[in-house]
Parts: structure tokens; C-alpha cells; sequence
């Protein structure tokens, strides 16, 4: 499998990265060359085996459903780019 | 007075308990020695008045006679550690003027037990690297020096900026976060010790996450028994990371001068790769006699899936980067390029924040995620990563330990290997495997090359047996006796 400028655009779009016009043909090759070398897994059998996510055999811990934490908005909000009245701002995204 | 930042950091606790010095002076000797080294590049961001204060305060305890385990020694911070008000980096531009309203576990850890921050170390862009060329800040210089040639070397990477400080004699002792072997080559490039704990050990809390399943802190320090000082300063659980284990932090310096009579050391074959570089083959095969001649007794083992852990790390690794790096939208702190739109303001943002390599890594991470492919790839990985776990564990029932070299290559001089994200990889081919497996590693100085740079070897262990690692590395750290110095200090002496 080998993915084209379109295809990178596209990833880059999902990914939320604008690229420069000439960026995407060169991201293509490199990516090409990275997916290559990646392709190589398709020579292990991996029949019957479970996929692993995590190395430790542990189950997620559990602890008592109560406030640990919080009423810190001045900390929250301390390294804004922009904030006002204790929320973060950002562009309108409503009509 | 002894020159103080040559000394180890068991040499230094030593000395300050005795009142040679104090842990000013300590700190004065090391911070000299920084603004000395300026050129190396080895801190994003240098905190002097900072470890200034941690030492009078250190200087009050020794007073007192309640001095902490680590009191007064000078440490380097990998920029990935959040420090609470001090900017944290990552070395993205992305995440410039940072400062956390908090501290993570192992900083917070360290600081409890005494040590001193000089400064905040540099490290490849969200430690996503093997040359330390990919940081926003600049390149840092590894302080040896070929002889063979006169270029700049890089230091290795992510760490580089750790690894760099503590050979230069900056710093005694600093912190890494291995992912895919960024505590272990840069500790070989730069003629120092490191250690990966097992996946667990130490607590993620507040460290800035690249790929969550395989991110571990460890220290690196210029000898085995530092390193076992100072990881049992870092390690132990937190509540705050769900994936850190709850079990007791055994006295690792206490492994330090056992005998390794009858332990099984193990040579995993495939290790031996077509077309390896003959010196560190040989270096290898040295190690593995001195620790026959120190009474171990060695074995052949297979770890059949070594060849796949690169290309199983470059599906996992970037995966779950992308998933961790999407926090960064210019909203809620750092860079903010302001767009048409949110959508807009997200895409500018993270185009002028990210560098190169976190972009194709990001890209990488997205397509291998994205429909149609996540079966193919992603899925298909964590398989392949279970085998790879799956030969360590069939391993470790014929040895204690395995012995591998750390790195394929010797440092390279700067801008080498950048015309192909391939061939910068092949940088981590003999430590990504025990990272896929969560298998902690240590790697140590073992000798030099013909060109006068420092080669090193890597032991591996088993899950959450940290001393055996250290008991062995310490034999072979002895019977190897390095005590070259990077050519930069040579001149200064």
C-alpha cells in the first residue's frame, strides 16, 4: 500500500495540520518509506494471538467516587492564550 | 578540595555528610560548569537561582543533621518533566512559555529527597527522536569529540540534553524518559550509564506523554550504583497514573557489589545482525567473557521477533502520539495562531508548533488509526507485540538477564542520517524490543571506539527486577574500568 499528496492531505485534515502546497508530495514520500518498512510485519503469523495494549497484566484501579480535586480556576486558567470572565476563549463556532 | 563535579553522586552524599563541602559549593562547582559549556546546548532552560536555593535549604538540613537520601545533588531535569512555575517545553515551539501550575510525581519525588535542578534539559520535539536535531531550541553537541574527524556530534536522543550535561560534567545525575530507547542510546553516545525501569515503576504524572503505553522515567548518572540511587528517588506508586504498579521500591544501591557467581546471562542471537558494526560485535563479545570470568554462566537464547519491534514500535509509538499530541490546539495553553475559524486556529497552530518529525509522526499516527487501515496496521502491531513480549518472557526462563549492545552505531556527527526517517530509526533497533515488552534495560559504558567515542552495552531484565540489572551492571562496569573522559574535558584538565 503506498498513499499519494491526496491521501496525506487528507490524513493531514484528520489530523488538523495545515500543510504548505509543496509539503504534502514530500510528506508522501516519507511516509511511503516509513509505511514500507512497516509493511515487513505482514510476514509474522499472527494467527490466534490477542493484540496486546498494555504490557502490565493488571485490571485499571478503582477508588471511591468522590472530588479529589478541582476549584482551580486561576491555575486552569494560567497558561491561556486567551480567557475572560474564568472560561477559555476561542473563535465563534456558533451562528 | 576534590574538583567536585567529577565526583560520583555516592562520592558527593559522602562528602557532604562529612562536610567537605557544602551543597553550594556544590552546586556553585556545577553551575560554572554549565556556563562554561554554554555552546553544548545542554538546557532549554537554565534555572541557576533555582538550585541556588534548593542548596541553602540543603546546606540548612546537613546543618540540622536531617539530611535527605539526595541532598544537594545537582541535577538536570529532561524538559518533558513539568516543573511547577518553571517553563516546560518539550522542546516544541508549540509549548513555549509553558509553565505548569503543577509538578510531576518523580520531579515532585527527587525534589522531596533533595536534589538541586539546574536547569531544564533538552531533548528531541516531544522526545521524539534519536539525535536531539529535532528540538526547536537547537541542536545539542555530544562532548566527545572523534578522532577522526572534526565535526559536532549529536548526543543521541530524545535525552540528549540529560546525557550530554551529565558527561560534560554539568550535572551529577539527570532524568530521561525512555520510550523506545531515549535514557539507553544517548547513555551509550555519551559514555554514561541509564536505565529504563520496567513499565510501571515510575509514576507518568505530569510527565508530557508521547506513547503512553511505552513512556517510562528513568535516571542516567555516570555510574550503575547513581543509577540505582537515584531511581529509587523516582520510582514507587501514584494514584495519579493508573498504570503505575503499586508494589514496595526495593534499596537498589543495596544490589550494588554482589557477585553474579551462577547467574544466567543470556546472548539472544538475533542481536548478531547482518552487516553489524564489527567493533561494537567485538566490544559485545568481550562483555559477554568478563562476565563468564566474573562466574556467570552464559547462554544462547532466541527473541525470534527481534527483527519486527522496529516496525511494530513505528505503528504503536506514532499511534498513540497522535492521540496524545491532538491536546495541543492552541486553546487551553501554548502557541495560538489565531485563524478564520476554530477549525482554522487548530490547523495554523499546530502547523507553526510542530516540527518535521512530530508531524510525520503525527501523520503516521492518523492514517494507521484511520478506517479502513487500523486492522491492517494498528491492530496487526499490538499482535506482533505480544510475540515480541512473548519471546522476552520464553527468554527469562533459560537466563536472569540478557547482555546486548545498546547502540548499532558509535555518535554520529550532526545532520547525518536526516535524509531518510528510516535510517534514523535503525538508531534504537537494540532497545526498542525490551520497550515493546515493557522489560526494563540499563545500558553502560564499555569501551571506546577506534575513533575515540564511547560504546555501550545494554542488560536487560526482568519484569520489576531492576537488582539483578544492577547487580550485574555494576560487575561489568568494573571489570570494563572505563574512565575516559569527552576530549573536551581533557583540554580543560
Amino acid at each position: 500500500m503506498s498513499i499519494d499528496k491526496n491521501t496525506v492531505e487528507k490524513v493531514a485534515r484528520l489530523a488538523r495540520i495545515r500543510l504548505e502546497d509543496d509539503k504534502a508530495e514530500q510528506l508522501a514520500g516519507d511516509l511511503n518509506k516509513i509505511l514500507g518498512m512497516i509493511a515487513e510485519l505482514n510476514e509474522v503469523d499472527t494467527a490466534g494471538v490477542e493484540p496486546m495494549t498494555g504490557v502490565i497484566d493488571m485490571k485499571l484501579p478503582e477508588r471511591e467516587d468522590k472530588i479529589t480535586d478541582g476549584n482551580n480556576v486561576d491555575a486552569v486558567l494560567l497558561n491561556a492564550p486567551e480567557q475572560t470572565a474564568g472560561f477559555f476563549v476561542v473563535p465563534k463556532v456558533v451562528e | 578540595m576534590a574538583n567536585l563535579t567529577h565526583l560520583t553522586i555516592k562520592a558527593a552524599l559522602d562528602g557532604l555528610s562529612k562536610k567537605e563541602f557544602t551543597a553550594t559549593e556544590l552546586a556553585e562547582a556545577h553551575i560554572t560548569a554549565a556556563e562554561a559549556a554554554r555552546h553544548l546546548n545542554c538546557f532549554v532552560t537554565e534555572t541557576f537561582d533555582h538550585a541556588r536555593a534548593q542548596a541553602k535549604e540543603s546546606d540548612a538540613r546537613y546543618a540540622k543533621g536531617d539530611a535527605k537520601p539526595l541532598d544537594g545533588i545537582p541535577i538536570a531535569m529532561k524538559d518533558l518533566y513539568c516543573t511547577k512555575g518553571i517553563q516546560t517545553t518539550a522542546s516544541s515551539k508549540i509549548l513555549e512559555g509553558f509553565k505548569p501550575p503543577y509538578e510531576s510525581t518523580v520531579s515532585s519525588q527527587m525534589f522531596d529527597d533533595g536534589c538541586v535542578m539546574l536547569g531544564k534539559a533538552a531533548l528531541d520535539e516531544f522526545a521524539m527522536g534519536s539525535s536531539n536535531t529535532t528540538s526547536a531550541y537547537g541542536n545539542v553537541i555530544n562532548p566527545w569529540r572523534s578522532t577522526a574527524h572534526d565535526k559536532d556530534l549529536v548526543p543521541g536522543g530524545s535525552g540528549g540534553g540529560s546525557a550530554a550535561a551529565v558527561a560534560a560534567r554539568i550535572a551529577m545525575g539527570a532524568t530521561g524518559t525512555d520510550t523506545g530507547g531515549s535514557i539507553r542510546q544517548p547513555a551509550a553516545f555519551c559514555g554514561i550509564a541509564g536505565i529504563k525501569p520496567t513499565y510501571g515503576r515510575c509514576s507518568r504524572f505530569g510527565i508530557i506523554a508521547f506513547a503512553s503505553s511505552l513512556d517510562q522515567a528513568g535516571p542516567t548518572a555516570r555510574t550503575v550504583e547513581d543509577c540505582a540511587l537515584l531511581l529509587k528517588s523516582m520510582a514507587g506508586h501514584d494514584p495519579k497514573d493508573s498504570t503505575s504498579v503499586n508494589r514496595p521500591v526495593p534499596d537498589y544501591a543495596a544490589a550494588i557489589g554482589k557477585s553474579v557467581k551462577g547467574l544466567k546471562v543470556g546472548v539472544p542471537r538475533e542481536y548478531r545482525m547482518d552487516g553489524a558494526n564489527p567493533e561494537i560485535m567485538a566490544l559485545w563479545d568481550k562483555g559477554v567473557e568478563m562476565m563468564k570470568d566474573a562466574g556467570a554462566e552464559i547462554v544462547d537464547v532466541s527473541l525470534p521477533h527481534t527483527k519486527y519491534a522496529l516496525q511494530t514500535y513505528y505503528v504503536i509509538a506514532p499511534a498513540e502520539c497522535s492521540s496524545n499530541l491532538a491536546r495541543y490546539d492552541g486553546v487551553r495553553y501554548g502557541l495560538r495562531v489565531p485563524g478564520d475559524n476554530l477549525i482554522d486556529t487548530y490547523e495554523k497552530t499546530r502547523a507553526a508548533g510542530f516540527g518535521d518529525e512530530v508531524k510525520r509522526r503525527i501523520l503516521i499516527g492518523t492514517y494507521v488509526l484511520s478506517a479502513g487501515y487500523y486492522d491492517a496496521y494498528y491492530n496487526k502491531a499490538r499482535k506482533v507485540r505480544k510475540l515480541i513480549w512473548q519471546d522476552f518472557i520464553d527468554a527469562y526462563q533459560k537466563c536472569d538477564v540478557l547482555l546486548t549492545p545498546t547502540a548499532p552505531t558509535t555518535a554520529f556527527a550532526i545532520g547525518e542520517n536526516t535524509q531518510d526517517p528510516v535510517t534514523m530509526y535503525l538508531n534504537d533497533i537494540f532497545t526498542v524490543p525490551a520497550s515493546m515488552a515493557g522489560m526494563p534495560g540499563l545500558s553502560l559504558p564499555a569501551g571506546l571506539s577506534s575513533d575515540g567515542l564511547p560504546l555501550g552495552l545494554q542488560l536487560l531484565g526482568k519484569p520489576f527486577d531492576e537488582e539483578t540489572i544492577f547487580t550485574a551492571g555494576d560487575v561489568l562496569e568494573k571489570a570494563v574500568g572505563f574512565d575516559a573522559l569527552p576530549q573536551t574535558l581533557q583540554k580543560a584538565a
